[in-house]
């Protein structure tokens, strides 16, 4: 269930970003639908739906290699941290305290009017009408790129790269704490 | 008088870390206000380490955990007054805002500056255009704080292997660490070049120290926070400081106004904003300030103080980055290990070819700067190289821009201009209302000449390592304004974290900003213990000499200089 997207929203933002990072099964990439990228996109925009927020994952280790599982445990915003990240994300909205150097749009705002500039029926197109629908809004297709790239290889505790699929496809162990790398696995080839 | 602290700190990076460590230890006290967060330690004893510290690239590399937000504390940057008042606006050069600065981020690399990085003119002669002067101390003066605060950070290297090492009083107290696989090729290619890599002084841990684990090659260094605390600057002389009881750090404190007396000759203390958005003052008999090259003449410039010479903020210098990529035909796995761990200083020392290179372009001399042989960043930041559509896999899977690159860094000497400055931005505010910082800055035809020399020999050597490919690039761009600089104007400003020059040393206030003490002219109890002090940016890291300059200034204040150390014989 997303937190901030509908489901035809959902629906669309897995669409573009599987053309922008598609699979591909002979190289064994995942794509952005298998990694749940939408899902990283839609804690991204939803994150003050949690508490603490969904920005900054906990430390120092993930578990994966050992030592306590901590990167679940998201940390607390101070009230500054907190401004900072409701104005990226919600945008300005007129507060003062948002505007210190005027509005500000927030990424829920451009991702609402990317996806009503994409269409309603985006999902449901081919994937030539698709592209040319990206193509033809060049600042939410890079916006989108972003968060897709971070999605697919970024940490899955954001909600992407999910089962490390991204990893795996490029063989990157990702975190390597609290085990590391032995001197010979440094220098070795 | 009664004072709230004999001394009050303003930044609690390397070099506010390292005089807070210093005037502790010989009994003095002093509060540290520092504007971030503390991810570092513990408020109360026995200041544990805290553990928000991850292998976690979207935290660190993409949403700046350790600060500060651009949204809270732009900057702006110019090239020159052409540009108008700003080409653009958000994260200009920005180190970390957080308990332990710069020291939190870096991938701790420590090198020392070499004995003629100190008499430049005289050694090598003046230059049209550039603002080249001798620092009122020497290579002599400064060795014994060097090598205090290599005992003190933990620095790991070999004092045997660099030949243009300027003379030791002793040897590194850590052996290096392990050579990168990668760095085994390089540096092997450079020696057959006739170049002379060695391993890179770093202030991680090799072995146990100082009660702190050695370091595991987990490979998130650079940019990154060390969660297992194997970096020693700047937790090290942090937890010292703290432990003596003498040492009170305020985190989430920002530092609105230097307090003076009324002839505005005496620095009477600080006023700060808290957490919550209090303003207090605090009564000091000394301040000190350390928030770094580039907030430190911000603030003397938003309160009009110790500018009798018209000088602060100006000759801001960077190093200039050449940076020379190689596309090798196998995995080099540099995401195993410390980010870079040798150099090479040639490119320092002018031979034959950069004199001809000098003399043909109308120089009388060029130098460059370390070269840094290192792995490339994450596969984030990869794939954002890459452009979207049916080709993104074929090229994570190769990883010619990851896993099979290898990376030149050299970080190019950067001559001192006046025309380079931090000034106070006329319209762009931070979260405080204070005037954002503005850097106008554009490379001297030095930088543009020895970069221009230096890339080839550096894509020669990756090319002699196994590269099948190479090119190189500088930041900042040293040719036109491009389409893609357009796309993403922040890639106009330099990349460089290191940030230096601002409020020069030197002996004559009309053509300095503080002493040879590091002591204000103008406020003989006003204090500069970051880089803003350097006279030339030389081509090293900034940090061990910053931290040296720290450590001397303390140890006169407090009147205990370290006996001055001797050249080995022979």
């Amino acid at each position: 269930m997303p937190v901030f997207f509908t489901d035809a929203e959902y629906a669309a933002v897995a669409a573009a970003c599987e053309r922008l990072l598609p699979a591909d099964p002979e190289l064994g990439a995942p794509g952005a639908t298998r990694a749940g990228v939408a899902d990283y996109i839609d804690q991204l925009l939803g994150a003050f739906a949690f508490d603490p927020p969904r920005i900054w994952a906990g430390g120092p280790f993930s578990g994966r290699w050992g030592g306590e599982a901590r990167f679940g445990a998201f940390l607390e915003l101070s009230p500054l941290e907190e401004l900072a990240w409701r104005t990226r994300i919600e945008g300005s909205r007129g507060l003062p305290e948002r505007e210190i150097n005027g509005p500000v749009v927030g990424l829920q705002e451009r991702y609402r009017a990317g996806l009503r500039a994409l269409g309603a029926d985006f999902a449901a197109c081919d994937g030539p009408e698709q592209d040319a629908r990206l193509d033809a809004v060049p600042e939410f297709k890079a916006l989108l790129y972003e968060h897709a790239c971070e999605g697919l290889y970024g940490d899955p505790v954001y909600g992407g790269n999910r089962d490390q699929v991204g990893w795996r496809f490029i063989g990157f162990p990702g975190d390597a704490q609290p085990r590391g790398y032995t001197d010979a696995e440094v220098y070795r080839p | 008088m009664t004072v709230d602290a004999r001394v009050v700190i303003v930044g609690s990076g390397p070099g506010g870390a390292t005089f807070a460590e210093a005037i502790t230890r010989f009994g003095w006290d002093c509060i540290m206000l520092e504007k971030g967060r503390n991810h570092l330690l513990e408020r109360e004893p026995p200041y544990a380490p805290k553990t928000v510290f991850s292998n976690d690239e979207i935290k660190f590399v993409h949403r700046h955990v350790l600060g500060p937000d651009p949204l809270l504390e732009p900057r702006t940057y110019r090239r020159d007054e052409d540009d108008g008042e700003r080409l653009l606006v958000g994260d200009v050069n920005n180190l970390p805002s957080t308990v332990g600065g710069g020291g939190v981020h870096a991938d701790s690399k420590l090198p020392r500056f070499r004995e003629e990085d100190f008499r430049l003119r005289t050694t090598y002669g003046p230059v049209e255009g550039a603002a080249v002067e001798d620092w009122p101390i020497s290579y002599d003066d400064l060795e014994p704080y060097y090598a205090e605060v290599e005992r003190s950070i933990g620095v790991a290297g070999d004092h045997t292997a660099n030949p243009f090492a300027s003379w030791r009083s002793g040897p590194y107290p850590m052996p290096p660490g392990p050579d990168m696989y990668g760095a085994t090729l390089s540096t092997a290619a450079a020696e057959r070049l006739g170049l002379h890599p060695y391993p890179a002084p770093t202030g991680a841990n090799s072995v146990p120290y100082d009660g702190r684990p050695a370091c595991n090659n987990c490979g998130f260094c650079g940019l990154y926070g060390c969660p297992i605390h194997a970096k020693g600057d700047p937790i090290a002389m942090l937890r010292r400081a703290l432990q003596t009881g003498r040492c009170q750090l305020r985190p989430e404190c920002v530092v609105t106004d230097i307090l003076v007396d009324r002839r505005r000759r005496r620095a009477t203390g600080l006023r700060y904003l808290d957490a919550a958005g209090d303003s207090h003052t605090i009564t000091a008999e000394f301040v000190v300030l350390a928030g770094g090259a580039f907030e430190t003449p911000r603030l003397l410039l938003h309160n009009g103080l110790a500018n009798s010479s018209g000088l602060v903020g100006r000759h801001l210098m960077y190093h200039v980055q050449t940076l020379s990529v190689g596309g090798f035909p196998f995995r080099l796995h540099g995401h195993r290990g410390r980010s870079v761990t040798h150099l090479h200083d040639d490119h320092l020392v002018p031979d034959r070819e950069a004199r001809r290179a000098a003399r043909e372009a109308g120089l009388p001399w060029i130098r460059g700067g370390i070269v840094e042989h290192g792995a490339a960043a994450g596969p984030v930041l990869e794939a954002k190289t890459y452009q979207p559509g049916p080709g993104h896999n074929p090229s994570m899977y190769h990883s010619d821009l990851r896993d099979r690159l290898w990376v030149f860094t050299m970080q190019g000497e950067d001559l001192p201009q006046p025309t380079n400055r931090v000034d106070l931005d006329p319209a762009i505010r931070d979260v405080w209302g204070r005037p954002a910082g503005r850097a106008t800055y554009r490379p001297h035809r030095h930088e543009v000449v020895a970069s221009a020399h230096i890339a080839p020999i550096l894509e020669r050597v990756l090319l002699g390592a196994g590269a099948e490919w190479s090119f190189s690039t500088t930041s900042p761009p040293l040719g036109p304004i491009t389409a893609l600089d357009r796309q993403n104007p922040l890639g106009l400003a330099p990349a460089s974290k290191h940030v230096m020059g601002t409020c020069r040393m030197g002996d004559d206030p009309t053509t300095s900003v503080v002493d040879a003490q590091s002591r204000f002219h103008d406020i003989e109890n006003l204090l500069c213990a970051d880089s803003a002090v350097f006279v030339t940016s030389t081509g090293y890291g900034p940090t061990l000499t910053l931290a040296a300059l720290a450590l001397r200034a303390a140890c006169l204040l407090t009147g205990n200089p370290l006996p001055r150390t001797n050249r080995p014989a022979g």
